[in-house]
């Protein structure tokens, strides 16, 4: 895992090569099932409910909500201090998979179980930019 | 403990086990340990028996994480009933506190989460568990005052335990007005950073019917395991505590109602009131409501954590609930003085590691049922 001031940069595999690319571009890509549709993230090599392996990648609709979310005070690390307080929060995808992220463009306190979220992309090196999610607009 | 270092806890506790038990290393042809942070090695087990100069025909490494106990134990009996071998030391320990630092444990503990997916947006180990505390009050109303009761519970019986660590009572305002930490918890939600280590004997009933000490029976045991990484579990709120204790008691022919006491996993406060519903003590939902008015301390109708549990007896990482268990063998011999729970004859001990990603559930009895 590279660091970039500190934080964690993640550092694509094989198999989540295709995630990254997409956030780069500005864009969630999330992976569906050839056979029976079911969308899927974290990235597998087959389907995690009916094994085929003709999963595809898909761009998702970056729409969300928060299934739960939590404000911390006591950051994990000093690389996250100047950030403090921050949300970390699980999102629930409009197509299905769940996500952890931060929730960014608004008050920590503002933040609640069923907002509506939008994916932002954070760009942390030239290679990798970190899915993060806003309240939806409109 | 700075006087001993983690390798020597696990040895110091393995010696007093088998006092315990009125056996000599000789007598142990199975060994069982758990990884160590502070004093790691490739081969932990084959170490630990090195170090006592025992030779086991059967020797485990345990993995990770505090359902490991609960795990081991199961395995270790079906490692008995299938004649793998006849009398295993389980011997877990740690120092985290002294061998590595309350901060480079903290630091080491920061490491948990997908490198890719989880750790980037910076979870301490307590937002993890707020996550999951936060979904349960938002669907069942549970409230900040009901987890503060579970740390109330154990700081009382740690009160009443020479060996915990932190024994000055605290009430229900002290929990709530400690340090936030990860919203909805405080620093009294959370779990203690310690040394510490511990160690059971575990033999075939009719071997263990000569021993000094009465034995305590294995009735029932069961595990579930539902995800690694919180961000892929199928629920916040229902754990596979559920399926775990299911099996327990179907092993055990048992049910929750037959439970004198109850050793739970306290990593932090929300844990042990999911728990509380997932293995069936109440509806779920009603954890929170459950915990209220001294129900699960010393007295109530189903004491819990009698020794301080992990919020306020120790938590020295992954050995965590073998203190639970040995807590539970202490009250089925009516040898737990005055945190004695009257008449207690079956105990049931859970573990859960991860994120409420692998559970084991054991029941014991103070008589083969």
């Amino acid at each position: 895992m590279a660091e970039t001031h500190g934080k964690p940069v993640p550092v694509p595999t094989r198999e989540t090569l295709p995630f990254w690319e997409g956030c780069r571009r500005g864009e969630l890509m999330i992976q569906r099932c050839g056979e029976c549709r079911h969308f899927q993230f974290f990235p597998r090599l087959y389907c995690s409910r009916c094994m085929s392996e003709r999963v595809e990648w898909v761009r998702a609709s970056g729409g969300a909500e928060v299934s739960s979310f939590t404000i911390v005070r006591r950051p994990v690390s000093a690389a996250f201090a100047a950030d403090t307080p921050y949300v970390v929060a699980l999102v629930r995808l409009d197509e299905g998979p769940t996500m952890m992220t931060n929730i960014v463009g608004c008050s920590p306190e503002s933040v609640r179980i069923g907002m509506a979220v939008e994916a932002v992309f954070e760009r942390l090196t030239d290679e990798i930019s970190l899915p993060q999610f806003r309240p939806r607009s409109g | 403990m700075p006087d001993l270092s983690a390798t020597q806890l696990y040895v110091k506790a393995a010696k007093l086990a088998l006092a315990d038990a009125g056996l000599g290393k000789h007598d142990v042809d199975g060994l069982i340990t758990c990884v160590s942070w502070a004093e790691p090695y490739l081969y932990h087990a084959e170490m630990i028996a090195e170090y006592m100069r025992i030779f086991p025909r059967y020797c485990i490494t345990a993995p990770a994480g505090g359902g490991t106990t609960l795990t081991m134990l199961h395995h270790a009996a079906s490692a008995i009933a299938t004649g793998m071998c006849e009398t295993i030391l389980i011997t877990m320990a740690d120092s985290q506190v002294s061998g590595l630092s309350r901060d480079k444990a903290i630091e080491a503990m920061a490491t948990a989460g997908h490198p890719q997916f989880e750790r980037p947006y910076g979870p301490p180990i307590p937002a993890f568990y707020a996550l999951i505390a936060q979904a349960h009050q938002h669907a069942y109303g549970t409230t900040d005052e009901q987890r503060a009761a579970v740390a109330v519970a154990c700081r009382k019986h740690a009160s009443m335990n020479p060996a915990a660590q932190m024994r000055k009572p605290i009430a229900i305002a002290d929990v709530l007005n400690s340090r936030p930490i990860s919203d909805p918890l405080h620093l009294l939600d959370c779990s203690l950073v310690s040394d510490g280590g511990a160690s059971i004997v575990m033999t075939a009933a009719e071997r263990a019917r000569d021993f000094p000490k009465r034995p305590v029976y294995l009735l029932g045991a069961g595990e579930g395991h539902s995800h690694e990484h919180l961000s892929q579990a199928l629920s916040l709120t229902t754990s596979a505590a559920k399926e775990s204790g299911e099996r327990a008691y179907a092993m055990a022919d048992l049910g929750p109602q037959d439970i004198d006491v109850a050793e739970l996993y306290d990593c932090f406060t929300p844990v042990v009131i999911i728990e509380l519903e997932d293995l069936g003590f109440c509806p779920k939902g009603e954890g929170g409501r459950f915990v209220e008015n001294g129900r699960i301390e010393l007295g109530g109708a189903l004491p819990v954590n009698t020794h301080g549990g992990l919020l306020s007896h120790c938590h020295p990482g992954h050995p965590g609930s073998m203190f639970a268990i040995t807590e539970a063998v202490r009250q089925l011999r009516g040898a737990c003085g005055v945190r004695q729970v009257a008449d207690a004859r079956v105990a049931l001990v859970h573990g859960q590691g991860g994120f409420m990603s692998s559970h084991g559930t054991a029941i014991f009895g103070n008589e083969m049922v």
